[in-house]
């Protein structure tokens, strides 16, 4: 058991442009995406699109595929709509989805490496504004790292995990569904607002929960589940499905990311294992647990099992902790790795600051943060908790801008942890990481540009001098073209031809890669 | 941080408010952290957006995922 596997968070950002409310949503992010992309590009030619022929949104994890006349046009996101959308040489997708800019990481192993990518993302993104600010005539476009409009509107951030294929699917919701609503507690970024429409002035834990309506489905943009069920593995189907957890807010705060991936990977090494715990926390009525240990703030609430128990979130978030720790002990006779040990001891720490007092967590999880900032404004100001006042105080902590952010000002100020330090965050914005297939894709991009005609989670195609027709080389394998397996390869082809000619393509002018 | 036993302790003594206040004088004082806070609203009102009301309605995004 441990919190590493292959995993990845992909993040759409909300987006305004002050003074001019009527702007074209997907306008503004077409610009956001193609200021930064040109900039990548330093006047070279590229023409990378994202290749959808792998694609399968509509697979569906319980078994059946959805056909194409009873889905949304919304879930329709392999047909290639034009969009602005950038690989960049650090393995990750910039592209445009659904009127907001979005960042997907690159592959990782483990949760401080998607920490890591993920704050390279939001760096991307700022620098991505100022780009943009440059164009003749645009106005500025400002972006936010959240998920609502407190109007009704919700965008997500996403955590991918692999997984494997064998494990049943009934049993990742069964064991799932509980912790999701109770992690919450160290998950949520904090929301004035509650109901989808944020009508009534009170604050609760996260922003999504509001926006969850049904226990399990396919669906991501409207009745949106707990446990979404979309089953596009990027990888052999045979033995590996890809979890879509879409339950979870965006984050500001670098420990709050870490614990949710890290916690959230331990569980599903467990129920991969078989979950050897004998509690079964199934709430009598998930979704509006979801929404009520989100809106209690004490914690207090008790969730009501289907067995008739009554715990609360802490309650049954320390039960999962503790079989974690066991299991731990258990299944590992030798030396643990560091990073496992260290979730789940920061896992425990924080559960038990949660429950004798949250306060003290205002440096490490967003919820607690938010709220003590607005506390000190209603304390100092007399404010009301229905003050525009405090609600422009909830959109402008996820303002990524670090001047203005509020997040961004309490890290400078040493009142939010931080876990990298800005060179690393640069760094990671254009170095892809080592150990997964985001080496290749992001090195390709840094060497071949020019001649990547297109690429994806699973494949880069090449368009090479000579060749009569486009070169894919599938990377179906998440593990393999790292740095071990392909660093010298790279590192020994003078060219892109020569690389393509290693990889085993016929020589030019004869058929290539079937395309 | 706190560690295990800190925060058990901290957890009985909830409603013995002196043993609370000595815990919490280990850390950092209500006091200290208010006057924290207190500076941090000082910058913030600086940067916080001047017309919270206006700010805050023209906030509107469409749905995503």
């Amino acid at each position: 058991m441990s919190v590493h596997r292959v995993m990845g968070i992909e993040t759409e950002y909300g987006i305004t442009v002050p003074g001019h409310p009527t702007m074209n949503a997907m306008v503004s992010s077409s610009q956001i995406v193609n200021s930064y992309g040109q900039f990548v590009a330093r006047g070279q030619r590229t023409k990378a699109h994202w290749d959808y022929d792998v694609e399968s949104p509509l697979r569906d994890a319980r078994g059946f595929d959805m056909t194409r006349a009873d889905a949304d046009p919304s879930q329709l996101t392999d047909e290639d709509t034009g969009m602005a959308n950038v690989i960049l040489t650090n393995g990750a997708r910039l592209y445009v989805d659904h009127a907001h800019p979005e960042y997907s990481t690159p592959e990782v192993t483990n949760p401080r490496d998607a920490v890591l990518w993920d704050r390279a993302g939001v760096r991307v993104m700022e620098r991505a504004m100022e780009l943009a600010a440059q164009i003749p005539h645009a106005p500025p476009i400002v972006l936010y790292k959240n998920n609502t409009d407190n109007k009704g509107a919700s965008y997500g951030c996403h955590e991918n995990y692999l997984m494997q294929r064998a494990t049943p699917f009934a049993d990742i919701v069964r064991h799932l569904v509980p912790f999701f609503i109770t992690r919450q507690v160290f998950t949520g970024s904090g929301r004035l607002g509650i109901g989808q429409d944020g009508r009534t002035s009170a604050f609760q834990l996260t922003q999504r929960a509001d926006f969850f309506e049904v226990e399990v489905g396919l669906e991501t943009t409207l009745k949106r589940p707990i446990i979404n069920t979309r089953d596009e593995p990027h990888a052999d189907p045979e033995r590996f499905r890809r979890l879509h957890v879409i339950v979870g807010d965006a984050n500001l705060s670098d420990k709050a990311t870490y614990l949710k991936l890290g916690t959230t990977a331990i569980v599903l090494s467990m129920i991969e294992a078989g979950f050897p715990g004998t509690r079964d926390w199934w709430p009598a009525r998930p979704v509006a647990e979801m929404h009520a240990v989100s809106h209690d703030p004490s914690l207090a609430h008790r969730i009501e099992l289907a067995d008739g128990g009554r715990l609360t979130a802490l309650d049954i978030q320390r039960g999962i902790h503790e079989q974690a720790v066991a299991f731990c002990a258990r299944e590992q006779a030798g030396p643990q790795d560091p990073m496992t040990i260290d979730v789940l001891d920061q896992w425990g720490r924080v559960l038990d600051a949660l429950a004798a007092d949250p306060s003290t967590l205002a440096r490490e999880l967003d919820w607690v943060a938010k709220r003590s900032l607005m506390e000190g404004y209603v304390r100092r100001d007399g404010l009301g908790w229905d003050s525009p006042r405090l609600q422009a105080i909830d959109l402008q902590y996820a303002d990524i801008r670090r001047e203005k952010g509020l997040a961004a000002r309490l890290e400078q100020r040493g009142l939010l942890d931080r876990m990298f330090t800005d060179d690393e965050v640069e760094r990671a914005m254009h170095q892809p990481p080592s150990d997964t297939r985001a080496y290749f894709r992001g090195e390709c991009m840094r060497r071949y540009a020019e001649s990547v005609a297109a690429a994806s989670w699973d494949s880069v195609v090449f368009d090479v001098p000579g060749y009569d027709s486009l070169l894919r080389v599938p990377t179906l394998e998440p593990l393999r073209g790292t740095r071990s397996h392909v660093g010298d390869l790279l590192e020994d082809a003078p060219d892109v031809a020569t690389l393509m000619e290693r990889l085993g393509a016929q020589p030019p002018r004869r058929s290539g890669a079937a395309r | 941080m706190p560690q295990r036993e800190s925060a058990e302790q901290r957890r009985s003594s909830r409603e013995d408010v002196v043993d609370e206040e000595v815990v919490h004088s280990a850390e950092s004082a209500p006091a200290e952290l208010d006057a924290e806070v207190d500076s941090i609203l000082d910058e913030i009102d600086s940067v916080l957006e001047e017309n919270a009301e206006d700010f805050v309605k023209s906030f509107v995004q469409k749905g995503g995922q």
